[in-house]
């Protein structure tokens, strides 16, 4: 199939080396679970359990609130020790509520729903209602509820599914072995979504880097014939749902639409994989596989872990640290955020725990613009970093939002690319921030405004009302006395 | 004869003092400045008094005159002050502005004895409650001006910090020493 170059990018030094040759393996139940209510994009999720309460397997824990947001299930058997406020898997550690589940080591199944016997004969309303009953997120690490994006197919024309298996950020190799071990449960999921969406393509796209799951991948698809699987070639930021997309369709995805308006909708195989287990299993999303690597790790792995478990037992479970690393990642180290302890529990968004060496984060003080245009070269999304960055530095933000800061994707290649180190998509994921922050203040105000003048009408219309009832009263009075 | 007498002599008392009204409206007019209005349109609006006059129009007078800083909204903060700098064409340094942390006011329900006292204050109906009920802040409406703290005969009401949550947090701007 023919690809179409994507602009820009780079080719960092992927390292999969570490990981891409280890088989998944099961982490052992960890002595104590702790499910966060938030661990997607959009509303928290309702706790439904308290302190005490005996849980099964896949049972719901945390019920979704509102359109966008999914439910919580209980990853093993035991008993909900307590429903309290722990540090989140975010770079500020802030508190997030969380239950916390004592596994009673039997690890089986609760009552699940039946499975969907024949999902091609199913509604597309169906599908999508078990993939959201099932707390099913993006799992490539954004996690956005996939059941909305499963529902795109009412409001959109949807041609084409777009599985991501480009999988293009350094170290991560769970993809990948995800799809070589799970080929099968990858491709029916594949098919269940597309047939949700209504779309009659099917495209699985992989970094020619792993060239066993493009094998594997294209013979369990080889009797489908609405699935294509065609290799991309290797550069980063090659998962990015628009270039991957772009590479695919040679269509751009218009500036804050979705990829669903040129009739594209893009979901990770692992999230292909979940939805094959919540529809013909009716089990829930209660795990996921975690790359662990970098050079602090001892023995880096590709772990399934149960969603709840700590960074601290997977990293045991790699037999530790190696040598004390410099930096803790979660996530790809292009994309990734800090972690703020080891404390913090993996989430149904952790694709990558890395343990990072002083050598591999290669921190280096920043040195002043050469003007070498390097990142404009580079700007997988057509911007100018150097401009951009110099306007947020003056604190400009509507300059630079009027060159375009909220189309950068946060992908990290102008900073990776600076010759003087210059902290860019550091820049930019500031003035994003700063700029929705601003926009909340503006909602803020235009509230207070209407709420003020609400109370100001309320007001003028009970003086209009006492001054009409003391009138009557008034002349009430006169007749009174006229008659006395 | 008397009838017209009455007519003319009516008529000519209404031109005149018709006249004498005509040539007041125009000496006395009290000036309405559109400036002032338009910079009344951006402020919040919600009279709270913190900026030290007695409410918005009175500010936006001043701010008119120049006898004002742009600063001085509290609710409206850093952006009303760009936007208040911006149509007065004034440049003003906000990179110093330290924006007053939002707080909100919340009531001890232990201590409330229910007067309603904030509430006839609340310029945004942020209270609720009744005549010897329980009052509470509805955290939402609250824009932190502190007026009801002032007139709590209990002592039950404090401003306390909005806290920063994981959907209201974002990137700090990268600190760096040398200029790129």
């Amino acid at each position: 199939m023919k690809t179409f170059p994507v602009r820009g990018g780079i080719h960092p030094e992927y390292r999969k080396e570490l990981t891409g040759e280890l088989a998944i393996e099961r982490l052992p139940l960890p002595e104590r679970l702790y499910i966060p209510l938030q661990q997607h994009i959009g509303a928290p999720a309702e706790v439904l359990v308290q302190a005490g309460d005996l849980v099964a397997k896949g049972q719901v824990i945390a019920r979704r609130q509102g359109n966008i947001s999914v439910h919580h299930h209980a990853s093993t058997s035991g008993q909900v020790v307590e429903v309290t406020e722990i540090p989140a898997p975010h770079p500020t550690g802030l508190p997030q509520a969380t239950v916390v589940i004592a596994p009673d080591g039997q690890d089986v199944w609760g009552v699940l729903p039946a499975p969907i016997a024949d999902p091609f004969a199913a509604s597309p309303q169906a599908i999508a209602e078990r993939v959201a009953e099932s707390g099913i997120v993006g799992m490539g690490g954004a996690t956005f509820p996939a059941a909305v994006k499963l529902n795109l197919g009412i409001q959109y024309r949807i041609e084409t599914l777009l599985l991501n298996g480009a999988e293009c950020e350094p170290y991560l190799t769970c993809d990948d072995r995800v799809m070589r071990e799970y080929t099968d449960e990858v491709v029916d999921g594949a098919r269940i979504m597309a047939h949700a969406l209504g779309a009659a393509r099917i495209v699985i796209a992989i970094e020619d880097n792993k060239p066993q799951a493009l094998e594997k991948i294209t013979a369990a698809a080889a009797a489908f014939p609405e699935i294509t699987v065609t290799p991309v070639p290797v550069k980063y930021p090659m998962g990015s749902e628009r270039h991957l997309t772009f590479a695919i369709t040679g269509r751009e995805t218009p500036a804050r639409k979705l990829t669903a308006d040129i009739g594209v909708v893009v979901h990770n195989v692992a999230t292909a994989r979940a939805v094959h287990q919540a529809v013909r299993f009716g089990r829930p999303l209660v795990s996921r596989v975690v790359t662990v690597s970098g050079q602090a790790i001892a023995q880096p792995k590709n772990i399934e872990a149960p969603i709840g478990a700590r960074v601290s037992d997977l990293i045991e479970f790699c037999g530790g640290f190696s040598q004390p690393p410099e930096r803790m990642v979660q996530g790809g180290p292009m994309m990734g955020s800090p972690l703020p302890g080891l404390d913090v529990p993996v989430v149904k968004g952790t694709s990558g725990i890395l343990a990072l060496t002083a050598l591999e984060i290669n921190d280096r003080p920043s040195d002043p613009c050469i003007r070498c245009g390097s990142c404009v070269a580079i700007c997988a999304c057509g911007l100018t970093p150097v401009e951009i960055a110099a306007r947020i530095r003056h604190d400009d933000l509507d300059g630079a939002v009027k060159l375009g800061v909220m189309d950068c994707v946060s992908c990290g290649s102008c900073s990776w690319v600076c010759p003087s180190h210059i902290p860019l998509v550091h820049y930019f994921n500031y003035a994003k921030g700063a700029v929705n922050a601003k926009a909340r203040v503006d909602q803020k105000t235009e509230r207070t405004k209407t709420l003020a003048e609400a109370h100001n009408a309320r007001l003028e219309r009970l003086a209009a009302q006492r001054a009409a009832s003391r009138k009557p009263k008034a002349a009430a009075a006169a007749t009174d006395e006229a008659g006395a | 004869m008397y009838m017209l007498t009455a007519i003319g002599s009516l008529t000519a008392m209404g031109l005149a003092l018709g006249g004498v009204l005509g040539v007041a409206a125009r000496l006395l007019a009290v000036e309405e400045d559109p400036l002032e209005l338009e910079l009344q349109g951006l402020l919040p609006g919600s009279q709270c008094g913190q900026c030290g006059y007695v409410g918005c129009s009175q500010y936006a007078g001043a701010l008119a005159r120049g006898e004002a800083p742009v600063t001085l909204c509290t609710p409206g903060g850093k952006a009303v002050a760009e936007q208040l700098a911006k149509r007065l064409g004034v440049s003003v340094d906000l990179s110093d502005h330290v924006a007053p942390v939002p707080t909100y006011a919340f009531i001890n329900e232990d201590l409330c004895v229910g007067c309603t006292r904030c509430i006839k204050e609340c310029s945004v109906d942020g209270i609720i409650g009744a005549n010897k009920q329980m009052h509470t802040v509805m955290a939402d409406n609250c824009h932190g001006c502190g007026k009801c703290v002032e007139v709590c005969p209990t002592n039950a009401i404090k401003m306390v910090k909005i806290p920063k949550t994981l959907a209201t947090w974002h990137w700090p701007k990268p600190q760096s020493e040398t200029l790129h």
